[in-house]
């Protein structure tokens, strides 16, 4: 297939240069976009790591001081090893529901896609407050920790488990989700075995989405503070040093410096893709039949059980946290009660602060699907000698690395730096959709990328031999096929801007207070139960979002596949 | 909205007009979730055309934020933070020197030194412990009064209090120690209150939340915290030491580059007046001007006397070292046990 395609591009290329400048001004956009909006704010934090508080140019200084930390060994072997098994924990998992999601018949699987979602759907406080109601010390499962507390690595090991699943699962799903019926033909002609053909077929096709989703949840794990912070006790990891730094001791310098050094499970990460890359070949092409699974009780019924333990859990963990926003106080007042969705009780923001995220979500979404998808396909689809897309690609990797914590901060210096023209933006509802737009972008960069690599060049090929510009066959084909994996994007964007509270909480401004913030500060407050009501509000707007995104695949499904059938 | 006011102006009703010309000051602040809407309410009375516009979060959020907007203020005034950030803030320049009207009444250390003054106190809060009967029951533990009762055995692996390098509210604890039993004591001390903590935690909120919950028995805090908590049926007691407590003071300040720095000042002026003073007095017990009865309850008589003498700008500036030192000692082995 690579063999045929490659000589019919070279002859393409040199008819169809007017799509080629087009593509390759869409990466100039879209470098403009990251340069502003990510690499600017960033380096003008992590400049202050080579300053002292006043200033002053101090060399590497500050980095002296960090590496003799006496801590610092420790925290950092903890956010290794606790994101190495979160990671050994997650991706098998996420592997096994994406496959019984995609290749497998079994019943219910609409379900099984929303209940998937539970865990991003709420603040991370939720599912921090359900942990602590169920093994805590006066939880109502405490004999499971034999002993054990909760505080420390096993509940942030816990916490995270859950919390990075559906990142992970939404990546296989999108690389498992289309793939080519020809080969399982082929591969069941030639009498290959169930298994051979899952190792020969089914994970090379998978092999990108498989290192993606790896390294996606090592980094959200090494960079998420918001979890160790409520249940990790004492137990010291690197986010948290950035949290001390910057928050505890308002030292931004050493913060920036802490900064510095979780950037490098991104670079690592840009590595990993890159090789990843050279592995990956396109698996739909022109002429591939989809893969439609047959029924197979052999497959589906374990699938089946599976997917229900893993969805009984998810389930169970935030039903716990809704019956946590319905009493007066846990554990010693279990009558239940509404008052603790009244929000203006506990914050004056009320719930203002509910209709301010929603308005704030949407935008997120809907500005950031359109950008992180044409600026994927333009990556995908464009140049390959383009000399910003080596550049382009590396900036749309560095933002899972990067704390929202360090983020926030970012945004501050870069956006309130006295005549800075984009200074006007600053304190309004437009940074903190510029913010979270930014802070999401990789997962779904990746997800975007994964979904146009699965469709044969030769699609674009044969436009452009038909005098088809770029666009219409963006329009008319690309889309069209990807628009599942688009919904998915959207409805990401959507749910995390409603759940983030890391970045946002630095560069919200008087009448700009998100429910998400508002959760925080109630749980700081000591009223748990009000900011687990508010939490179980945000979930219950992002099942909404998720929900409509299912239905819309439904409607959309029998229009847009078609030529599929 | 605006639309129906702009009628309304045309109209000519005068008052509702004036409403369009009011300032809006940003405040930032760390006050508790619940003053706000008073403290908001008192201060338009007083001032008609002022409007405040809150920007609330914990103390540590809040500083790291206007320390990183330096260049650039978005704040008008702080107005309700510890002084320990604010202290943070003068040694970075970021304070616009004024003496509010009325400011000399305030106690003397609960005031800037400088003239003028680059900020007033407020009230102060002070460290206590928040003691969970139930728990205390079912585990045997004893009711402590003392700092020094914390290192009764029986208390060991019960204790959880904030780690000072993450929450103010740890320095303070701390830093109360410290001005109480001198340096070398409070180390001693610590050393030994060491082998009953179970836990460091990063928010200053959390061992008062949590041992209202009965995760743990005995939470330091500062006793703001428990009415909440109290109030929503917490079995916990409030226990102010009798051996000396450290105190915080919430303060105010006007920052250097507001714009809009006449109302500002008028603000800074209302924060030191009576009516304030009797506003701070319905939630804390000791405040900065002298002669105003605190109304609020539950604090024992010579309450003011338990306070420790404190030098905040000494304490101040040895605050890196302390926090060093603090880091060496415990938190490098602070592997769960």
């Amino acid at each position: 297939m690579a063999d045929i395609t490659a000589p019919l591009q070279g002859t393409v290329r040199v008819k169809a240069s007017p799509d080629e400048t087009a593509l390759r001004a869409l990466h100039i956009l879209g470098f403009l976009f990251l340069a502003l909006a990510l690499a600017l704010p960033l380096s003008s934090l992590l400049l202050r790591a080579f300053q002292d508080q006043q200033g002053d140019f101090v060399g590497l200084r500050n980095f002296a001081i960090y590496v003799t930390t006496p801590s610092l060994i420790q925290s950092a072997w903890n956010s290794i090893w606790t994101a190495a098994l979160t990671t050994l924990v997650v991706v098998p998992l996420a592997f096994a529901y994406a496959y019984g999601l995609t290749r497998s018949n079994m019943p219910g699987k609409w379900f099984f896609r929303a209940v998937m979602f539970l865990p991003i759907f709420a603040p991370s406080l939720l599912p921090a407050l359900s942990l602590i109601y169920l093994f805590g010390n006066q939880g109502m499962l405490r004999w499971i920790m034999d002993g054990g507390s909760i505080y420390g690595p096993w509940g942030i090991i816990g916490a995270q488990i859950f919390y990075c699943f559906p990142a992970a699962t939404i990546i296989l799903a999108v690389a498992l989700s289309t793939a080519d019926g020809r080969l399982y033909e082929a591969a069941e002609a030639l009498k290959a075995s169930r298994f051979r053909i899952f190792l020969t077929v089914t994970l090379p096709g998978a092999v990108y989405g498989l290192v993606s989703a790896a390294v996606v949840v090592f980094t959200l794990v090494v960079t998420d503070f918001g979890i160790p912070k409520v249940i990790g006790g004492q137990f010291n990891v690197l986010a948290t040093d950035v949290y001390k730094q910057v928050v505890g001791r308002q030292d931004l310098n050493m913060g920036a410096v802490v900064g510095m050094v979780l950037l490098v499970p991104a670079i690592l990460a840009f590595l990993l893709d890159r090789w990843a890359l050279t592995k990956k070949s396109a698996t739909l092409s022109g002429r591939a039949v989809p893969y439609r699974p047959k029924p197979r009780a052999a497959r589906d019924h374990p699938a089946f059980l599976l997917c229900l333990t893993i969805a009984l859990t998810l389930i169970g963990i935030v039903g716990v946290a809704v019956w946590g926003s319905l009493i007066r106080f846990w554990p010693y007042n279990l009558a239940l009660t509404l008052d603790n969705y009244d929000f203006s009780r506990f914050d004056t923001a009320g719930w203002q602060a509910v209709w301010l995220s929603i308005k704030f979500s949407l935008m997120t979404a809907v500005l950031g699907t359109a950008l992180v998808f044409i600026i994927a396909y333009s990556l995908e689809r464009g140049p390959r000698s383009g000399f910003l897309a080596g550049p382009l690609r590396f900036l749309a990797t560095i933002p899972l690395a990067v704390p929202g914590l360090v983020l926030g901060l970012a945004y501050i210096i870069f956006f309130n730096a006295p005549g800075n023209p984009l200074g006007i933006i600053y304190g309004t509802l437009a940074i903190l959709v510029l913010n979270s737009m930014v802070h999401f972008y990789t997962v779904c960069h990746l997800t975007a990328v994964t979904a146009i690599r699965q469709l044969d060049p030769e699609f674009e090929a044969v436009s452009a031999s038909l005098h088809v510009p770029v666009w219409r066959t963006f329009s008319r084909v690309t889309i069209p096929i990807c628009l599942p994996a688009i919904l998915e994007i959207a409805v990401y964007l959507f749910v995390s801007a409603m759940t983030t509270v890391s970045a946002v909480i630095f560069l919200y401004g008087p009448d700009t207070k998100p429910a998400s913030v508002s959760v925080v500060h109630m749980d700081e407050a000591g009223q748990a139960s009000a900011a687990a009501a508010m939490a179980c509000v945000i979930l219950a707007i992002s099942l909404s979002a998720k929900l409509l995104q299912l239905f819309m695949n439904g409607v959309l499904g029998r229009f847009t596949s078609a030529w599929r059938r | 909205m605006r639309f129906i006011l702009f009628a309304l102006a045309f109209l000519g009703l005068a008052p509702m007009a004036e409403a369009q010309q009011r300032t809006r000051l940003t405040v930032y602040t760390a006050l508790e979730n619940e003053q706000l809407a008073p403290f908001k309410q008192a201060a338009e009375a007083a001032l008609r055309d002022v409007e405040i516009a809150w920007v609330r979060d914990s103390t540590g959020v809040i500083t790291a934020r206007l320390i990183a907007e330096r260049a650039n203020p978005r704040a008008d005034v702080v107005w309700g933070l510890s002084v320990f950030s604010i202290l943070q803030m003068e040694s970075q320049d970021m304070l616009e020197p004024y003496t509010p009207q009325g400011a000399e009444a305030l106690r003397a250390n609960m005031r800037s030194n400088r003239s003028p003054m680059t900020w007033t106190g407020m009230d102060a809060f002070v460290s206590a412990i928040c003691f969970n009967t139930v728990v205390a029951q079912q585990r045997n533990l004893p009711r402590p009064s003392t700092w020094q009762d914390l290192l009764d055995p029986r208390f060991r692996g019960q204790i959880v209090m904030p780690n000072p390098n993450s929450s103010g509210t740890g320095f303070l604890t701390i830093s109360g120690w410290i001005a109480n039993m001198g340096e070398q004591g409070a180390w001693a001390f610590m050393d030994r209150l060491h082998e009953n903590v179970q836990q460091y935690t990063h928010s200053g909120s959390a061992p008062c939340n949590n041992a209202a919950r009965g995760e743990f028995g005995v939470g330091l805090s500062f006793d703001m915290r428990s009415v909440t908590l109290k109030n929503q049926g917490a079995p916990i007691d409030i226990i102010v030491p009798t051996d000396g407590v450290g105190f915080d003071l919430e303060a105010t300040a006007i920052l250097r580059g507001t714009r809009n720095l006449e109302a500002a000042k008028r603000l800074a002026d209302f924060t030191v007046s009576k009516t304030a003073a009797e506003l701070y007095g319905r939630f804390y017990a000791m405040l900065a001007l002298p002669g105003v009865e605190p109304t609020v309850r539950g604090y024992p008589a010579e309450f003011a006397q338990r306070l420790v003498s404190a030098n905040f700008a000494e304490i101040a500036a040895s605050r890196d070292r302390l926090l060093a030192e603090w880091q060496r000692r415990y938190d490098a082995k602070s592997a769960p046990r």
